[in-house]
């Protein structure tokens, strides 16, 4: 099988996926899922790091730092919120565990 | 790829996925952020060992400088600002996968064929994103207040798209190119970004950054054709999906089409009606009579909107349904779709006072109930309790859920004063015969309840 093919594969699969994880998602979880997946994107991370390391030029060299740059601050800025965001969720059952913010 | 780092990318990929999966439940939620934070963790160290050596130091600095910065600001960002601190760092994404491209491109001629097509297409919609989230941003952050838009509009844009392109074909083709070229590329993708989400009105926004969220996740998928990076691919594919699903979503419950509200760029006329008065008598009730309606009724519905958050009322109002509840009142918090500023908004503000979520029912759950309530409290909502919806067919409003405050035996609204909701629809609510108004900003109307609730 080419490697065009498998990546297509991968592709749709994925595709497959993100649409089943939402598709039963109670309104309450809409906005945090929003920042949750607005951090996992922040997978771009990677990509940016890779990017960096192929640079040789100083301009190329300049839009890799400006891309780690951009993307570790979608990443740990993206986990920050949503993490905030989700400590506040709690049943009444365990109430009163955490501090209050 | 060594073995290592393929095998850190499929297990941060699994990892995110069941992540992702788990954040779709409040049980599971935080759990399953903690599983996508030690995906990424993984992914990024194997990352390491991929990378070598070249540019390490400026990596570091740059990974140091970007994490710090937006701890900070992640942490200090308030809960009713989440929206655009959402939308920030959501630009930042769609920037971070331009950059990547624009890498790419600097070192010319290592990329051809289809990961280049995808790549550039990548580039161009994370451009976009990046452009269009900043403006969001700023919209939200009340920099700019009106949708803006000029005579050509929608020509200068359509433009813009066939530059794009254009310029990405030539690129496509005729890799190396002067570096002008590349510039113009991104400019247009920019100018794009920017014109696109200008004449979106504040209301539209959270539909918009949600779509410019699965629009980052997709350039992200793109980009890791052009890298060739399986972690990227499937991360940014599955946000693209659910990230589009979930825009859909907000977008029916919050009754707007979603091809309206990014159309918004390419409509030439504005035609925008300004909702007139009928006038009704608003009933006003002193705190003390407010405080006796709510102590012996048997059950109160308490409906909040944007007006409590941005009163900081919560606080005030959850120490308000303790109070009731010792008193052996069964109070509900009903939270409409769109309370706050986009789904799930008011949830989290509730959450932050200290409010237990099942204390809180949707709309669907809750509007059954109305009938059996002795009192519903309105607290800084308006367009989400206007009968109007139901019943007046040319209202602006008309067939939008909304929640049947009106069918409850008491309304008590606190409302600062006499103005039209941010549709600027009159609410008959308001005027009806068994509604009373507590004139007050949401905080001080609810720490008046309290003290009232002391004396009844």
């Amino acid at each position: 099988m080419s490697d065009g093919i498998t990546a297509l594969y991968i592709f749709l699969l994925a595709a497959i996926t993100g649409y089943e994880i939402i598709s039963r998602v109670p309104e309450t979880l809409h906005t945090p899922l929003m920042a949750g997946s607005n951090f996992a994107h922040g997978i771009v991370l990677v990509g940016a790091m890779v990017a960096l390391s192929h640079a040789e030029a100083p301009l190329g060299q300049a839009l890799g730092f400006l891309a780690v740059l951009l993307a570790a601050m979608n990443a740990v800025g993206g986990y920050v919120v949503t993490e905030r965001m989700l400590r506040m969720f709690r049943s009444s059952q365990n109430a009163g565990g955490e501090d209050d913010r | 790829m060594s073995g290592v780092v393929a095998g850190g990318y499929l297990v941060a990929a699994v990892l995110l996925i069941l992540g992702l999966r788990g954040m779709s439940s409040p049980r599971t939620a935080h759990p399953g952020l903690i599983w996508v934070g030690v995906g990424m963790v993984i992914a990024v160290a194997v990352t390491f060992l991929d990378t070598g050596t070249r540019n390490l130091g400026l990596m570091l600095m740059a990974l140091v400088l970007g994490g710090a910065l937006a701890a900070v600001y992640g942490r200090q960002v308030p809960m009713t600002a989440m929206p655009q601190g959402v939308a920030l760092f959501n630009g930042m994404g769609g920037g971070a996968a331009a950059a990547i491209a624009a890498v790419e491109m600097a070192g010319q001629g290592t990329v051809a064929g289809a990961p280049l097509v995808l790549g550039l297409l990548g580039a161009l919609i994370g451009t976009v994103s990046f452009a269009g989230s900043g403006v969001a941003f700023a919209k939200l952050q009340g920099w700019m207040r009106r949708p803006f838009r000029f005579a050509g509009m929608p020509a200068v844009n359509a433009l813009l798209v066939l530059a794009a392109l254009g310029l990405g074909g030539v690129l496509v083709a005729l890799l190396p190119v002067p570096g002008w070229v590349v510039a113009a590329f991104f400019a247009a993708g920019l100018a794009l970004g920017v014109l696109l989400t200008l004449p979106i009105g504040g209301a539209d926004m959270p539909v918009v950054i949600s779509l410019y969220n699965a629009a980052t996740g997709l350039a992200v998928a793109f980009e890791g054709f052009l890298l060739d990076n399986p972690a990227m691919i499937i991360a940014g594919t599955v946000v693209g999906a659910a990230g589009s699903l979930l825009t859909q979503l907000m977008a029916r419950a919050m009754h707007r089409s979603l091809l309206q509200v990014v159309a918004a760029g390419f409509r030439s006329a504005a035609a925008t009606t300004a909702a007139e008065g009928s006038g009704g008598l608003l009933k006003g009730i002193e705190p003390v009579d407010a405080g006796i309606l709510l102590g012996y009724a048997r059950k109160v519905i308490i409906v909040p909107g944007y007006g409590m958050a941005v009163a900081q009322a919560q606080h005030k109002v959850w120490e308000l349904v303790k109070r009731l509840e010792e008193r052996g009142v069964e109070v509900t918090f009903a939270i409409h779709p769109v309370a706050g500023r986009m789904p799930g908004h008011m949830n989290v503000l509730l959450a932050e006072a200290g409010v237990p979520y099942d204390k809180v029912a949707d709309l669907e759950t809750v509007n059954p109930e109305f009938e059996r309530a002795d009192v519903a409290l309105v607290i800084g909502a308006n367009d989400v309790v206007n009968p109007s919806a139901r019943n007046v067919p040319d209202s602006p409003i008309y067939g939008m859920p909304i929640l049947n405050v009106d069918q409850a035996k008491n309304v008590l609204a606190i409302k600062r004063g006499r103005g039209a909701g941010f549709s600027g629809v009159e609410n008959p609510l308001f005027t009806a015969d068994n509604t009373r108004i507590l004139f007050r900003d949401a905080q001080e109307g609810a720490g008046d309840l309290v003290a009232a609730l002391k004396q009844v």
